[in-house]
């Protein structure tokens, strides 16, 4: 079955496809701003990637380079704009996942939100965890 | 509905309906009807109005009016319904916009091309491939209730098309699989009789398979059986995934 | 139709969406707001990721989430109509993702 001569094959009259399909529903507006998350996500990774590199330099000259970029004014924003983005990822990964992983118990499937608030509750204990630790750690070290 | 012209209704309601008639037109148009506005119709007394009383060249599609025989899909004010489930009620007193599934070509008025979607059903072999062959006189293939409920969700599809009209991936691509065939290959691969998974596979698995789909999930929102075949696409890609793996680290093992 | 090769991309896509999801917005909020707030000093940041564990910690946060943020623009793109462009597309952005993997791995080892 060849799908190369799908235009060919199925007659009829064709509306036109438009590439504006994303603005005509709002669940497709919607769907692309939950995908543009990822274009933050990225630009985070890459931020980071920065950092690290400018890490391999002295302390002071991190202190100039980093510490001040970040209490700048765009810096703040920048990571405000960041952060909103980066938890509607979180929030709409969160609910998309019992859709992947069905898991059952029996004859039953799970209820999606017991995998949506274990994640929640993983979460949770993630960031207390992390920033719990970089706090002890920072301000000791 | 055997009633008369306008017995009973409580004033009119506007009908804007996709026609295209060809060979005598090039191009479609749009015409609008007025049909008695009754608190139970749904969209199809509507059609079956102007077609027994108004305009009888209108062409339509539909059988069961009760929302299990999947013949009457078309785009209600842009949604794709069926037309036997949109109740006049919830649109009321504005125009009702009725046109064919998007995604399809057109043969005439509000009926669709639909070959495209028969041609996948058979290449992602939608029925039972069974994993022991046995003749009758052995008996029945068992299976537990447990078992039927590991695939039964995905059974319910009525092939109404409702999910391809929503999908913009298959809007855009034309070549992807598409929703429904997917949740019915993985309602076959879920099914404990059955042992064609392999051979779905290289269909299913395609780069035209589950892995066009971005999981926009509108055939599941749009699905009047609550099928989910976003589900079930999900489902298909991580079952693929760990067969991919696997067949990477055990080479020679594991085979289902 | 060929046996696809998407599962790589595809799980590598999912981790990043879990680690970006359980990692990024605290990272957000103790960098990005505690250095200026006063919370964390710049010096210890520094100190922080010379740390192995917080080495280890923004090797996960660079990595995946690079991964994840490549397929999934690349599919955004072929959904908004860029399809022609699709094989180009996958070379940048995965390939970009696979470099930015190994400068990560080669900056976080030498620092």
């Amino acid at each position: 079955m060849s799908h190369g001569d799908y235009p060919a094959k199925y007659e009829g009259y064709r509306r036109p496809r438009r590439s504006s399909w994303w603005m005509e529903k709002k669940s497709y507006t919607l769907f692309l701003l939950r995908e543009l998350t990822a274009v933050f996500v990225g630009l985070y990774a890459i931020f980071w990637l920065i950092v690290i590199y400018l890490a391999m330099g002295d302390q002071t000259s991190f202190a100039i380079s980093v510490g001040s970029f970040l209490s700048s004014p765009v810096s703040i924003i920048l990571h405000l704009v960041i952060l909103v983005a980066v938890l509607y990822h979180t929030i709409t990964w969160f609910s998309l996942l019992p859709k992947v992983m069905v898991i059952w118990r029996g004859e039953e499937k799970l209820h999606p939100a017991m995998l949506v608030g274990a994640n929640w509750v993983g979460w949770v204990v993630v960031t207390g965890a992390v920033t719990l630790l970089a706090a002890m750690y920072l301000r000791g070290g | 509905m055997a009633a008369p012209a306008d017995g009973g209704a409580r004033g009119t309601i506007s009908l804007e309906v996709f026609r295209y008639r060809p060979p005598e037109e090039q191009h479609p148009t749009f015409q609008t009807y007025e049909v008695p506005y009754r608190e139970d119709w749904v969209v199809l007394d509507a059609l079956n109005h102007i077609k027994d009383y108004i305009d009888g060249t209108l062409t339509y599609r539909w059988s069961c009016r009760m929302g299990v025989c999947g013949s009457c899909g078309m785009m209600v004010n842009g949604e794709p319904k069926l037309t036997c489930s949109a109740f006049l009620r919830n649109y009321y007193p504005r125009k009702i916009r009725v046109e064919p599934l998007v995604n399809f070509p057109v043969l005439r008025d509000l009926v669709i091309n639909m070959d495209d979607f028969m041609d996948k059903l058979r290449e992602v072999k939608a029925w039972l491939i069974p994993k022991d062959e046995k003749p009758i006189s052995e008996g029945e293939y068992l299976q537990t209730p447990g078992q039927l409920a590991q695939y039964k969700q995905f059974s319910m599809c009525i092939n109404c098309m409702l999910c391809y009209a929503a999908c913009p991936v298959y809007g855009m691509e034309p070549r992807f699989v598409g929703p429904a065939a997917i949740a019915l290959a993985q309602r076959y691969n879920l099914d404990s009789r059955d042992g064609g998974r392999d051979e779905r596979a290289e269909v299913i698995s395609s780069s035209e398979g589950v892995w066009e789909c971005t999981f926009v999930g509108e055939c599941s929102v749009v699905c009047p059986k609550h099928v989910d075949p976003a589900g079930a696409i999900q489902q298909a890609k991580l079952a693929n995934t760990l067969d991919w793996y696997q067949s990477l680290l055990l080479p020679r093992g594991g085979k289902r | 139709m060929a046996k696809s090769n998407e599962p790589v991309w595809w799980s590598l896509f999912g981790a990043g969406g879990v680690i970006s999801a359980f990692l990024m917005p605290a990272t957000i909020i103790a960098v990005g707001f505690g250095v200026p707030l006063g919370w964390v000093s710049p010096a210890e940041l520094y100190n922080g990721v010379h740390h192995p564990l917080g080495r280890l910690y923004l090797f996960l946060m660079i990595v995946f989430p690079l991964f994840h943020a490549a397929h999934r623009t690349l599919f955004t793109l072929v959904d908004l109509g860029l399809k022609p462009a699709r094989q180009l597309l996958s070379v940048l952005f995965y390939g970009g993702a696979i470099v930015g993997s190994i400068l990560a791995a080669v900056f976080l080892i030498r620092l």
